[in-house]
This record gives C-alpha cells, sequence and structure tokens, in this order.
C-alpha cells in the first residue's frame, strides 16, 4: 500500500542520481526523460487508487501517525503530483535540446529531478516538519538551476530570489515552531484535530499570519512577489518554465492545505486579509505585466496576476471557490509552463525576447502561432479554452457569495491580460521583423523540431481537452474542493480514527 | 528560563531584522545567520524547557523513568542548523560571485536584470 505514495516522491531522486553519474555524456538527459515517463506512470497509479479509495495515507518506516511521518493523498494532492509529473515529463523533453554543454556537466539534470522530488514531496507530505524539509530541497535546487551559467542577470535575479526566499523559509521555521509547542504535535492532521482545543485561539492567528506570509512570499502575492519578476526570465527557458508552472503553486498549495486543514478557526478573520491579498496581487501583476515589453517578463507578471485569482478562491472558501480554485491550480500549470516553453522557440528562430527587436512569426512561422495562440488567449480566460472555465467558476461562486467587487476585480484584471496576451500576438507574431529575417521553424534542425515542439504540442492539446470536455475536470475539482472543506475523510485515513 | 531566553531571542531578531535592512548584502546575511539562530532558539523553547534527565531509557524497561527532556525539538533544530547551514553557505557564496561579477555589494546598484527605464529626453 505505501509503495503507491512512495514510489513518485522515490523515482524523482533515484532518476537525479543516475542523471547525476551519467551527465558527462547524452546519456543523462534521456536518464531524465525516461525516469520523468516513469513518474508520470507511477502518479497516474496513485491518481487511480485514490480516486477509487478517497484519501490514500501511508506511515514511513511503520510509526503510527502522530509519530511518525505520514504521506497522503486527497484528490488535491494526487492531481497535483499528476500534473507535476506531466510538466516536468515535457520540460525534460524540451531539455533535451534546450539545454546542453557545460550546464549539463554541471549536473542539470540531477538538480531538476531533485527540484521535481522535493515539489512532489510537498504535494504528498503529511508532516509540518517534512513539509519544510521538502520546501528546503525544492528551494537549493532551484537556487542552483537559477544561477547555472552565472551570467551577470542570473547572479543579479538570484540575490533576491535568494534573499527574500530564505526570510520566508526561516518564518515558515518558527511557525512550525510555535504549532509545536501549542500542540505538542507536528502531524496536520493532528494538529488540525487538537488546534481547536488550544486555549489561546488569538495565539493560533498570529501563527496564521505567520504561515500567511511564509507561504505568501512563496506563492508571489501581493506585497511580497518582488523576487519573482526579478529573477524568472534570467534562467535557461527550461528552467523558467518549470518554475513559472511549479514553483509558486506549491506555495499555494501549501496556503490552500493550511488555511483549510489547520487555520480554519477565525475564517472572517484570516480569509478577509486573504480576500484583500487576492485583489491586489490580481491588479499589481496585470498592470506589472503591461509596462513590460520583454516576452519573459510579461509572462512572470502574469504569474503574480493568476496567483491571485486562486488565493482568490481560498478566501472565498465556499465549495464552488474552492473548486475554482483547484481547476485553476491545475489549469494555469499547463499554459503557463507552456507559454514560457514557447517564448523559448520564439527566441531561438527570432534571435530575442524582446518585443520591439522580433517579429514576423505569423508568416513565417503559423504552426508556433497556433501553439502560443491556445495558451496565450486560455490565460486571458477566452471560451472555449481552459481558462475560461476556471475564471467562470471563480466568477460564479464570487458572484454567489455577494462578493461584487472581487469578482468585478476578476472580470477587468481578465481584460487586461488580454491587452498583454494580443501586445505579445501583435508584437511577436504579427508585425514583421524589424531587421526583415524570417522567422521560420526551419531554421531549427529536425531533432531540435522535435524535441522542441512536442512537449508544447502536448501541452496546448491539454489545453483544448480541458477547454472542450471540462464537464470530468469541474466535477473533480468539485470533490476535491469538497475534501478539503470537510476534512474528515483526511483525519481519518492518516489517524485511523473519525474526529 | 523561558523569559531570558525569549528576551535573547528578541534581541537576534531585532539586530537581524536591523542587519537585513542594509543596503549591503553582506550585512543581510549576517543578519540572516542571527534570524535563523533566534528561529531554532524559538523552536528549543516553544517545545518545552525540561530540566530533567537526557531522555534515555533503562535496559528492560518501556519507558522512561521520571522527568526528561524533550528529544523531538532537539532533532528539529539539529534538522533545521544542518539545512540553514547549507542555505548559508550557498548565500555566501552567490553573494560572492555577484560581488566579482556585478561588482557591487549594494542591492541598490544591482539592477542588471531589472535595469531602470532609460530617462526621456527632457526637451
Amino acid at each position: 500500500m505505501s509503495w503507491i505514495l512512495a514510489t513518485p516522491l522515490v523515482l524523482p531522486f533515484l532518476v537525479a542520481v543516475l542523471a547525476f553519474l551519467t551527465r558527462a555524456g547524452p546519456a543523462g538527459r534521456w536518464v531524465s526523460v525516461a525516469g520523468n515517463a516513469l513518474l508520470l506512470a507511477a502518479s497516474v497509479v496513485l491518481m487511480v487508487r485514490v480516486l477509487d479509495q478517497g484519501v490514500v495515507a501511508a506511515q514511513m518506516g511503520g510509526w503510527g501517525a502522530p509519530f511518525g511521518i505520514t504521506l497522503v493523498a486527497d484528490y488535491l494532492s494526487a492531481v497535483m503530483v499528476v500534473i507535476t509529473a506531466i510538466t516536468s515529463l515535457a520540460v525534460s523533453i524540451y531539455a533535451l535540446t534546450d539545454v546542453g554543454g557545460r550546464k549539463e556537466h554541471l549536473g542539470y539534470h540531477a538538480l531538476f529531478n531533485v527540484l521535481i522530488g522535493g515539489v512532489v514531496g510537498a504535494f504528498l507530505t503529511g508532516d509540518l516538519f517534512n513539509l519544510y524539509v521538502w520546501f528546503e530541497v525544492m528551494l537549493i535546487s532551484s537556487f542552483g538551476l537559477l544561477v547555472m551559467g552565472g551570467t551577470r542577470a542570473q547572479i543579479d535575479g538570484g540575490v533576491k530570489y535568494v534573499t527574500l526566499n530564505l526570510i520566508s523559509t526561516i518564518l515558515f521555521l518558527s511557525g512550525i515552531g510555535l504549532i509545536y509547542g501549542m500542540t505538542g504535535t507536528l502531524n496536520m492532521a493532528d494538529i488540525a484535530r487538537t488546534m481547536p482545543e488550544v486555549e489561546n485561539q488569538g495565539l493560533v492567528t498570529v501563527i496564521a499570519m505567520m504561515f500567511m506570509v511564509a507561504f505568501g512570499v512563496k506563492a508571489a502575492v501581493f506585497p511580497l512577489f518582488f523576487w519573482l519578476p526579478a529573477a524568472y526570465h534570467t534562467p535557461a527557458f527550461s528552467v523558467s518554465a518549470v518554475f513559472a508552472g511549479l514553483l509558486t503553486k506549491v506555495g499555494v498549495y501549501a496556503l490552500i492545505r493550511m488555511f483549510t486543514l489547520v487555520f480554519d478557526g477565525d475564517v472572517a478573520f484570516t480569509h478577509t486579509i486573504l480576500l484583500w491579498v487576492a485583489a491586489l496581487t490580481m491588479v499589481t501583476g496585470v498592470l506589472g505585466a503591461a509596462a513590460q515589453s520583454d516576452m519573459r517578463k510579461i509572462l512572470s507578471f502574469h504569474i503574480v496576476s493568476q496567483i491571485g485569482y486562486m488565493i482568490m478562491g481560498l478566501a472565498l472558501m465556499t465549495p464552488l471557490a474552492m473548486a475554482g480554485a483547484v481547476f485553476y491550480l491545475v489549469h494555469h500549470i499547463v499554459v503557463k509552463a507552456n507559454l514560457f516553453l514557447i517564448a523559448g522557440v520564439a527566441e531561438r528562430i527570432t534571435g530575442s525576447t524582446e518585443l520591439s527587436r522580433i517579429g514576423g512569426m505569423y508568416k513565417s512561422a503559423p504552426f508556433l502561432a497556433i501553439l502560443f495562440f491556445i495558451p496565450a488567449f486560455s490565460l486571458a480566460g477566452f471560451p472555449p479554452l481552459s481558462g475560461f472555465w476556471a475564471k467562470y467558476v471563480l466568477v460564479a461562486a464570487a458572484i454567489e457569495d455577494s462578493g461584487w467587487i472581487i469578482a468585478a476585480v476578476a472580470l477587468v484584471v481578465g481584460l487586461l491580460t488580454i491587452f498583454s496576451m494580443t501586445k505579445i500576438w501583435a508584437e511577436a507574431f504579427w508585425k514583421s521583423h524589424p531587421e526583415g529575417t524570417n522567422p521560420a521553424l526551419t531554421l531549427m534542425t529536425q531533432s531540435e523540431r522535435r524535441n522542441l515542439l512536442t512537449p508544447i504540442a502536448a501541452l496546448a492539446t491539454m489545453t483544448l481537452v480541458i477547454g472542450f470536455y471540462p464537464d470530468p475536470f469541474v466535477t473533480f475539482a468539485k470533490d476535491a474542493a469538497a475534501q478539503l472543506l470537510d476534512p474528515t475523510a483526511y483525519l481519518q485515513a492518516v489517524l485511523g480514527v473519525a474526529s | 528560563m523561558e523569559p531570558l531566553l525569549a528576551i535573547t531571542i528578541g534581541i537576534l531578531v531585532a539586530a537581524a531584522v536591523y542587519l537585513m535592512l542594509a543596503r549591503n548584502v553582506l550585512r543581510f546575511i549576517f543578519g540572516l545567520v542571527l534570524i535563523s539562530n533566534a528561529a531554532n532558539l524559538t523552536i528549543f523553547v516553544a517545545g518545552g524547557l525540561t530540566a530533567g534527565a537526557p531522555p534515555l531509557i533503562t535496559p528492560g524497561a518501556e519507558a522512561p523513568v521520571g522527568l526528561v527532556a524533550n528529544a523531538l525539538p532537539q532533532a528539529l533544530v539539529l534538522t533545521a542548523i544542518v539545512i540553514g547551514f547549507g542555505l548559508f553557505a550557498f548565500a555566501l557564496v552567490l553573494m560572492f560571485r555577484a560581488y566579482t561579477t556585478l561588482g557591487t555589494l549594494y542591492s541598490d546598484d544591482m539592477r542588471v536584470a531589472e535595469p531602470r527605464p532609460e530617462p526621456k529626453d527632457a526637451s
């Protein structure tokens, strides 16, 4: 039973070791691809099991909860692991061409798989201190990936990324210490059970705020997001794609987990703050993007803006809004990673990501234009693409809850997102190249085209599938939301007793 | 014992915040060391201080006898120290690289990734 939960966690680390040993030759990159394909298989097995049996939990080393470390997968965890595996497989194929030479020799593929292992661990763990450890695993490997190559811009962005993330880590750690002091346990389910019995509920809210700030930095919410647009446009494209897809979403996942399971005692206070944060995050992100003229910088600011939508779902705390947040998470990871991958191809054939220096791709690379169109306008929320349904569910939830202002903010930010996406479309695709060249896809060799375009096309297809057949995904998101809002099944699976 | 340690933690955090607000990233790093130690002490104190014996179990017994120290916060602090040390070493090397490649230790001058917009002509 426990191997179903442990396999997706152990696999990336085994792959990392193998990839490190074979980093001298081309074998290392294929090890990474094969390993991530296996990870996808393992995560699908876990998903099937979770769909079949509800919440699945396993006690590591046979130490019963709450004493040992528990791995637990509910609907949200399982779907996050699947989507992580899909993204990492896509990016590892892309990296076959995108990352080479020195970076490969320095151990890019090993670090990449350690990062994936950290992400999966954060999604699957049921222990607070263990969550901290996975965050650190993720953090240290992301530091390495970010500055690998050592250009001036990378070091500069790296300094900001590292400093702000380290502060968040320390807040998280202090919060864990205080929670342990209050409840005497680190098992998340056990904390959830004992939290209402704590005498000083005011102090619980204080700790909740520490966690909100700590995870808020990771999730890049207003006003804690400044490390993100400083760093995400500097590393290799495959690195920024996997960062953009997964890292901030781990922060959002941690917020959702903690603020539905543990800190649900003073919802009127904490979730009102979250709602304000959500609105400001959406607005500042999208306005920041409007001021940029580099493809990757625009996309980086849009990550911030989109995080606002997920936090909005969490802040509203109604079943429909939580379902919207879960749906948004899944849709966003696919779309965002894909857009960064496309930016990489655009740079390869036109020579830059700076919008004023590129152009002409609609005429000479129409296939890429279509591939860009799908995720870009899904991000903006065009029907019938996946982003439309995600925004639709969230706005419907806000109106149902009489949150007129937040609904209006969400709609206006959606409009402004269209503005940014049309800007990229008009500048990079529509207008002709300022130097008069024809940036066709045939500028790349056949194997380059295969490695770069296959993952992009696959992710775009996923966006289309979610867009045209949203029903099963929405139903699933609703089930996941129901599990989050009523953690009885979660507690039952971890602790073995109904609370 | 708790009030004394609490005050110590407070002083550490205050000094750390002061250092971390400096523009010089090297000062920031020193602040980071102080604050991570403050966090470790917080875990230690929050876990409950007991002036008891080490948590050892005599041969044959099922549980320790008498008042013993709580071993879990110590294990947590140890883990946190090890991780913190690794992160600190990385941050230190990064700052050194920043100094050699960017030629400055002042965060205000680190504008390579996000250059200031070029000033518009006054005319």
